[in-house]
């Protein structure tokens, strides 16, 4: 049985998955990594995801387009994010409290209106795979890399759309500069707050999405609770990858290729207990922050409140 | 418990901040219930008929209550020692976890021997857990809500492992049905109920005791005044010549110990066997009990008990008026974001009495009167 897991098919299959699995991780994490680079850490994705997904759900549910149901994510997790801003940049809240709130506020409404607007679980018709004429008829590389939804290759975009804005623009500069040293930003004139509602609302569009890209680009279905904690892994992956956009990725990529492996496992009956699989990305993120925790520098002033002084 | 006289108005504030925060949670959720098209009165009328209008309510209440107190009692050491201990839910999955694999070993002990071994297995597991993350933190300078949370899913892992293979229930395989939960333990280890033909069970007087004990070792004992000192000022605890990782450790570790002895306790206690979702949500509704007792473990007794009938409250609205209990669950986010919110009122005053710039006080001030705690800011990395 084993050798089936190493033929050809059953290999491009898990690469497949992978690749597609990356998605709400990516979007969720790039999202984190504006936020956290600007000295705000935001528990609360995971909760901001469930609205995203729930939200983008039922818009599509309700017979409206595709990328409405993607826009309506966006905009529940730009209110999600606000919401973290009011509490945690304006009434400087302790950051890693406020975000379980959050959490369990997205945890209990989006299955609040889930059970009362839908009431069961249904299926929609999510995103459809995309077909690149040429690319995605190469052997191998194609159904790998090029056989994906739109969102899919969304959220691949992110990665050195995240990296640019981060590292090339004015606004990456006062992001970068709030959250090394605030005080000085402030003294030069960034607004401090300012900057910090503006990563949260990003983060919080981004993990909406996210959530959206769960319910109608890759499952396409909505359950209660359905991302099983995967925004708070998305929260390690930033720390993961050193607060960069290429770290988050290879994070990213990490998770999602064993938990492919792990789904093949299961299709293809080989006597492994998958619980035990499943487990291994978490340990290896134990492992990893274990080992890097010491040299990496965190944005300095991660989730300390800021309050300018007299 | 007041013991400073000054500003007596002020303490009271402190006191209806979080009482207020529940109000105001309750009247979002309001809002919630007249959009749903539901009268928010019947609905949270429900909610108390169900949770306190009669015996059996007020049983499920308290027992609902008892692994809420459990965890928020490790929340508050954990947050007073400058630790965020995310990790609840883990831990009591583990401690359930151990807890019925021991009493299950060993059916033959007697009652006497068994019950306070297995509650202790329970514990002492959780404080494994726990203190794998203040290690991590302590040596390895990992950040301790990132562990807790892997933690979390590595221990929901072990847990789903060890419920469909080695301690999957033999009469489930035999039935062939393999619901994924563990044999029925010993009666010699269920705990005495103290309300017959109720769940409600003996641990809740463990948690009661529990509750003084976590008092005396925070407010009466040196390594009680270290850990709080610790999580008030870090770096002034160094100069004073506390081990500060040491007592992280150790923060994480007493958490860790509660949680896994509440999921002891529900073992023993409530379902006689391990199961699937024996954690309940409780990891999180114990952090938000906690914080509702403004991280006072005298505090938190009320709140638990408030909490469990918010709960047990909700799973009533659910059958009476058809909202669903996760109405619930928002709202304790709510509560959780009011509160810290408000925290900014409560730092800002103190910081005014202290008088100038003086940012927090150092341990070398007097130990704060247990009515006013403000661990509001907790220390960073």
């Amino acid at each position: 049985m084993l050798e089936q897991l190493f033929s050809l098919a059953t290999i491009v299959g898990i690469l497949h998955s992978g690749v597609r699995l990356a998605t709400p991780y990516l979007f969720a994490s790039l999202g984190e990594t504006f936020v956290q680079r600007s000295g705000v850490l935001n528990l609360g994705v995971d909760g901001i995801m469930l609205m995203g997904a729930f939200t983008g759900f039922y818009v599509v549910f309700r017979g409206h387009p595709l990328w409405w149901g993607v826009l309506a994510a966006l905009g529940v997790g730009i209110l999600m994010g606000l919401l973290m801003a009011v509490v945690s940049v304006t009434m400087q809240a302790e950051q890693g409290i406020s975000g379980i709130g959050l959490y369990l506020f997205g945890l209990g409404l989006s299955s609040l209106l889930f059970k009362t607007l839908i009431g069961s679980v249904e299926g929609v018709s999510g995103f459809p795979r995309l077909h690149i004429p040429g690319l995605s008829d190469l052997p191998v590389v194609g159904p790998i890399f090029f056989d994906h939804n739109v969102l899919v290759y969304l959220a691949y975009l992110m990665v050195p759309l995240t990296w640019f804005t981060i590292n090339k623009t004015t606004f990456g500069l006062k992001v970068r500069a709030v959250g090394h040293n605030p005080e000085a930003a402030d003294s030069l004139g960034v607004s401090v707050d300012g900057i910090r509602y503006l990563t949260l609302m990003v983060g919080g569009a981004l993990a909406g999405v996210a959530g959206a890209s769960l319910s109608i680009g890759l499952l396409n279905v909505f359950q209660e609770n359905m991302t099983n904690g995967l925004g708070f892994i998305a929260v390690a992956l930033v720390y993961f990858g050193s607060w960069r956009a290429v770290g988050v990725l290879a994070g990213a990529l990490l998770f999602s290729m064993v938990n492919a492996l792990q789904l093949w496992v299961q299709v293809l009956d080989i006597p492994i207990p998958s619980d035990l699989a499943v487990m291994l990305p978490y340990l290896l993120t134990i492992l990893v922050l274990a080992l890097t925790a010491r040299q990496i520098h965190q944005p300095a002033a991660l989730a300390k409140p800021y309050e300018r002084g007299e | 418990m007041i013991r400073r006289p000054s500003l007596p108005l002020a303490q009271l504030i402190d006191l209806l901040l979080p009482v207020a925060a529940v109000a105001l949670a309750l009247l979002v959720g309001a809002g919630f219930l007249l959009g749903l098209g539901v009268s928010p009165l019947m609905a949270y009328g429900a909610m108390v008929k169900g949770a306190l209008g009669n015996t059996s309510g007020i049983t499920q209440t308290l027992t609902k209550a008892t692994p809420l107190l459990l965890v928020g009692l490790g929340i508050c050491i954990a947050f007073r020692g400058g630790v965020i201990n995310i990790g609840g839910e883990g831990q009591i999955i583990v401690g359930a976890l151990a807890a019925t694999a021991f009493a299950l070993a060993f059916p033959t002990w007697p009652r006497w021997l068994l019950l306070p071994a297995t509650l202790l297995i329970g514990a002492l597991t959780g404080m494994f857990w726990g203190g794998i993350a203040g290690w991590l933190k302590a040596r390895m300078g990992v950040n301790e809500i990132l562990s807790t949370v892997m933690l979390n899913q590595i221990a929901l892992q072990i847990m789903n492992f060890l419920l469909r293979g080695p301690m999957l229930d033999p009469e489930q395989i035999a039935a062939g049905t393999n619901i994924p939960q563990s044999a029925a333990l010993p009666q010699t280890v269920w705990l005495a109920r103290l309300v017959p033909r109720t769940l409600f069970h003996s641990g809740a007087i463990l948690a009661l005791v529990l509750a003084g004990v976590v008092y005396v070792l925070l407010w009466r004992t040196t390594i009680g005044y270290r850990i709080r000192a610790v999580g008030l000022n870090p770096s002034a605890s160094r100069y004073a010549g506390i081990p500060v990782p040491r007592y992280a450790v150790l923060a994480l570790a007493l958490s860790g110990a509660l949680s896994g002895l509440a999921g002891a306790v529900e073992v023993t206690g409530v379902h006689h066997r391990m199961m699937e979702g024996i954690s309940g949500g409780y990891g999180f509704s114990g952090i938000v009990a906690a914080l509702f007792g403004k991280l006072h473990p005298l505090g938190t007794v009320p709140a638990s008990v408030l909490f469990g009938a918010l709960l047990v409250g909700a799973d009533k609205m659910q059958r009476a008026v058809q909202v669903p209990s996760s109405l619930i669950v928002s709202l304790q986010g709510l509560v959780v974001l009011f509160v810290v919110a408000s925290e900014l009122y409560v730092r800002r005053r103190t910081r005014r009495r202290v008088g100038g710039g003086t940012p927090e006080p150092t341990p070398e001030a007097p130990p704060r009167s247990a009515a006013s705690p403000s661990v509001t800011v907790l220390p960073q990395e």
